[in-house]
């Protein structure tokens, strides 16, 4: 930016804040300019989140100071900080879906008398959109509206409560490329206009690309805030990891011969968001699918495990056409997949580790239907001790359990059957950088034991750094192949791009 | 970045909220027992407390299957109406065939078949089973009445009230009854691969599908264990007055119900014990069996009831972390 000193929006003080015995956040100082986009960056679990979330006035810190345009803050939440002129736009969109576009922008904010709504609704929202242009029609039910759009009515949202700082928390990680940029040009916007954006994201090229000053957070600490101008995506990875990136990745094992049958195989598989793909993987090899959020990885994998019924095409385990498709059948053929969302889809929060490890294979365990729990303690304690989850307790409970143990716990679950094919479907989202380097070490070795690997993963690091084939995903469909070893990810960002309208691509933007 | 909600359950092996899900009943049926026990005379005999034992078996009997039904993510709103159909059809039976053993033994057959029916409904027309079995439940009230063309039937045959008359020693059949069939589902749900089943589907139900559970198999099971079970109940109902009557069952579903939450099994599903239920519906049985000895206004027998249970599922869901 330049030019004299800016006027200081907000700032926190030494803040902290503890969840159970996790420290989110430790002694945090910050301070936030009037007009800036600051770009809020760090692992899963950095604590940039909960720190959006603290000057938003979703949680209360624990101790430290918080200013707003130069008042100190005593109490502290949503309200409050609303009417202070900070308003947070959620990851999870907080709109009533059944209400129409005006309805949700003024919602809370009626005017009215003894409870009877002015008819001014209309009007109102005109004047507001003269000042947004975003054209969005005012009487659709915003559950018609793509989330790109619902993302507007929520900025539109806080610029009707006079908002002079939004923070918006992962805002674009369900959205295209297009509407993230169209997201970028809002928030530009909105700088022109003076107010702050604080921008919370794990895309590093959207930050340096769109950001005026950067903060990286570790552990919950700040570790530097600088000018986006003077920072680099090595130099932010470096510092959010505490250690160069490239140190994490294991060697990938042998490749397996070209001629080696594959144990799964994909016939130009249509299913819903699936069109025409076709796909092959030999045991013992890793298999990348490299693509944007939405552009039908994970429906790839779905329909390959009998989730999705297939449409037309084919799918052949170790040769044969797989006709009773299942994830039931797919598992006693011998595969197995680790879901996208840890929670939602694989585990059962409710019930202790012991449980969630075997519960796909408890027949081995039971005697008539009965179950020997001596046994099935056996198997399960050995192998949590082997892939080392902490706390190492059969009987523990998982919802408690760091995001990195839980998806161990998924792994053992898996490994207990010696699976010939293992879907990866985001194995390291959410997960420290210490059990990432775990299962990145796990990965290799399942792979090396002559398990084939199809991994499906946003972080294209990962993809093309332990993968021996990436195949590159777009609109549902194997748009071209790589090699995982020598491709770099910039390589592979260009070749996702390259099908694409030019205008998209400067999402990626940078060199 | 999944930001970890702030977790409320501790870090140490103590868990709080769960120990009082899991213990609440048992205290208050025990304070309520003490109270009971002392400030009257009648309370503490052996015949009063066998008598609350036994009239209070064929509800225990379907909070039991029912508390499957509630860990597996479900609702059986039906039970009473299979209570009724079960009961009349054993009465006709014993009538018409003759036979009192295969009138008794008809009732629960004819349980498990209404079950099945809820089970397959919910599954393959994919209804809540809240709605399936609110429906499913006028259907089969109506059933009853058709059945008798809305008289009782009287079974004079000596042999039918054996079952809900007699026992062992003082100890009735029903509440032998009772102990095997409590046992066993117990044993169901926390040492059989079925049981492990129920937890994941009400735990889960996407995990479970995506780890090869037959998630809609293990659910239709639960209903039709549940109609069995009110099947079983309603064997021992129509014994034990000898008519066989199209209302019998009436309100039975929402006492199971209510003692399947008394017990602090989870609505939501996933936990829940069976002993624990069972102690709901004797809790029940105690407030009612105390305000009759107890002399006490009788006005206030449903109010404290519905107290006592709005208290228990504020705690329950008050302990269930997010």
């Amino acid at each position: 930016m330049g030019g004299p000193a800016p006027a200081v929006a907000a700032t926190v003080r030494e803040l902290s804040v503890r969840f159970g015995s996790t420290q989110a956040l430790d002694s945090v100082s910050l301070s936030l300019f009037e007009g800036e986009v600051h770009g809020l960056v760090g692992e899963n679990g950095a604590g940039k989140s909960t720190l959006g979330k603290v000057i938003g006035g979703l949680y209360q810190p624990d101790s430290g100071e918080l200013e707003v345009f130069g008042r100190a803050v005593q109490r502290w939440d949503t309200r409050r900080a609303q009417d202070a002129g900070v308003v947070i736009i959620a990851q999870e969109l907080c709109l009533v879906p059944a209400l129409t576009v005006a309805e949700n922008v003024f919602l809370g904010r009626e005017h009215r008398t003894f409870g009877v709504l002015h008819r001014d609704l209309d009007a109102r929202y005109r004047e507001l959109e003269k000042l947004c242009g975003f054209g969005l029609p005012a009487d659709a039910p915003v559950q018609s509206l793509p989330i790109a759009d619902q993302q507007k009515v929520e900025i539109m949202r806080a610029l009707a409560r006079d908002a002079r700082i939004i923070v918006m928390d992962e805002p674009t990680s369900s959205l295209t490329a297009d509407e993230s940029e169209r997201l970028h040009e809002i928030m530009r916007w909105l700088r022109e206009r003076g107010t702050t954006v604080v921008y919370v994201t794990h895309f590093l090229d959207d930050v340096l690309a769109n950001c005026d000053r950067v903060t990286v957070m570790r552990d919950g600490r700040v570790i530097r805030t600088a000018p986006a101008a003077q920072e680099t995506k090595a130099g932010l990875v470096e510092a959010m990891l505490g250690e160069p990136a490239d140190m994490l990745l294991p060697e990938r094992p042998p490749a397996p011969p070209p001629d080696t049958p594959p144990v799964a195989e994909m016939r130009d598989v249509h299913a819903g968001a699936v069109s025409g793909v076709s796909l092959r993987v030999r045991p013992g090899e890793i298999v990348g699918l490299a693509g944007l959020v939405g552009s039908g990885r994970t429906e790839i994998a779905r329909a390959l495990f009998g989730c999705d019924r297939i449409g037309s095409g084919e799918v052949l385990f170790r040769g044969e056409p797989v006709t009773d498709a299942s994830p039931r059948a797919s598992i006693a053929r011998g595969m197995a997949m680790i879901p996208e969302d840890r929670r939602a889809q694989g585990l059962v929060l409710l019930r202790p580790v012991l449980e969630n490890v075997t519960l796909p294979h408890l027949r081995r365990f039971t005697r008539a239907g009965v179950l020997s729990r001596g046994a099935e303690r056996a198997a399960v304690r050995e192998l949590i001790e082997r892939l080392g989850v902490r706390p190492a307790a059969l009987d523990g409970d998982i919802a408690v359990y760091s995001g990195g143990n839980q998806q161990k716990v998924l792994f053992a679950k898996w490994l207990l059957g010696r699976p010939e094919l293992l879907i990866l479907d985001e194995p390291t989202r959410g997960v420290d950088v210490g059990a990432k380097s775990r299962i990145y070490q796990l990965i290799v070795e399942i792979a090396a034991a002559g398990t084939g690997i199809l991994l499906i993963s946003s972080e294209l690091e990962e993809v093309a750094g332990l993968s021996h084939r990436v195949h590159l995903v777009r609109g549902g469909s194997i748009v071209g192949e790589v090699p995982g070893p020598g491709t770099s990810v910039d390589e592979i960002l260009q070749r996702l791009f390259e099908v694409d309208e030019p205008a998209e691509t400067s999402r990626e933007g940078r060199p | 970045m999944t930001a970890t909600a702030p977790a409320r359950a501790g870090t140490t092996g103590v868990n709080v909220p769960a120990l009082v899900r899991h213990y609440a009943v048992l205290i208050m049926l025990v304070a309520l027992f003490v109270v009971l026990s002392v400030s009257t005379s009648s309370f503490l005999t052996l015949t009063n407390l066998l008598n609350i034992l036994n009239q209070n078996a064929p509800l225990a009997i379907i909070a039991v299957a029912g508390t499957l039904v509630v860990i597996c993510g479900g609702f059986d709103l039906s039970t009473g109406a299979i209570f009724s159909v079960a009961n009349v059809v054993a009465a006709w039976v014993a009538v018409h065939l003759g036979s009192p053993v295969l009138g008794l033994l008809a009732a629960p057959l004819a349980g498990a078949a209404l079950g099945l029916v809820n089970g397959v409904a919910i599954t393959r027309l994919r209804i809540h089973s809240f709605l399936a079995t609110l429906a499913s439940s006028l259907v089969y009230g109506g059933l009853a009445v058709l059945i008798t063309g809305g008289f009782l039937i009287s079974v004079p045959a000596a042999g039918f009230t054996a079952l809900g008359r007699g026992g062992i020693g003082p100890v009735y059949y029903a509440i032998i009854i009772l102990a095997v069939f409590a046992l066993l589902s117990g044993f169901l749900l926390n040492r059989t691969a079925f049981g492990r089943y129920v937890l994941s589907v009400g735990g889960n139900a996407e995990a479970a599908e995506l780890s090869g559970i037959r998630v809609n198999r293990i659910r239709l099971y639960t209903f039709l264990y549940s109609g069995l079970a009110a099947g079983i109940a309603a064997a021992i109902g129509v014994s034990r007055i000898g008519t066989g009557q199209p209302q019998a069952g009436d309100g039975l579903q929402l006492l199971a119900i209510a003692a399947v939450i008394l017990g602090g099994t989870s609505i939501y599903g996933g936990v829940g014990a069976i002993w624990r239920s069972v102690c709901g519906v004797y809790l029940l049985a105690l407030i009612d069996n105390g305000f009759d000895i107890l002399n006490a206004n009788p006005f206030f027998k449903d109010l404290t009831t519905g107290v006592v249970i709005l208290a228990a599922v504020a705690l329950s869901v008050a302990s269930r972390r997010r």
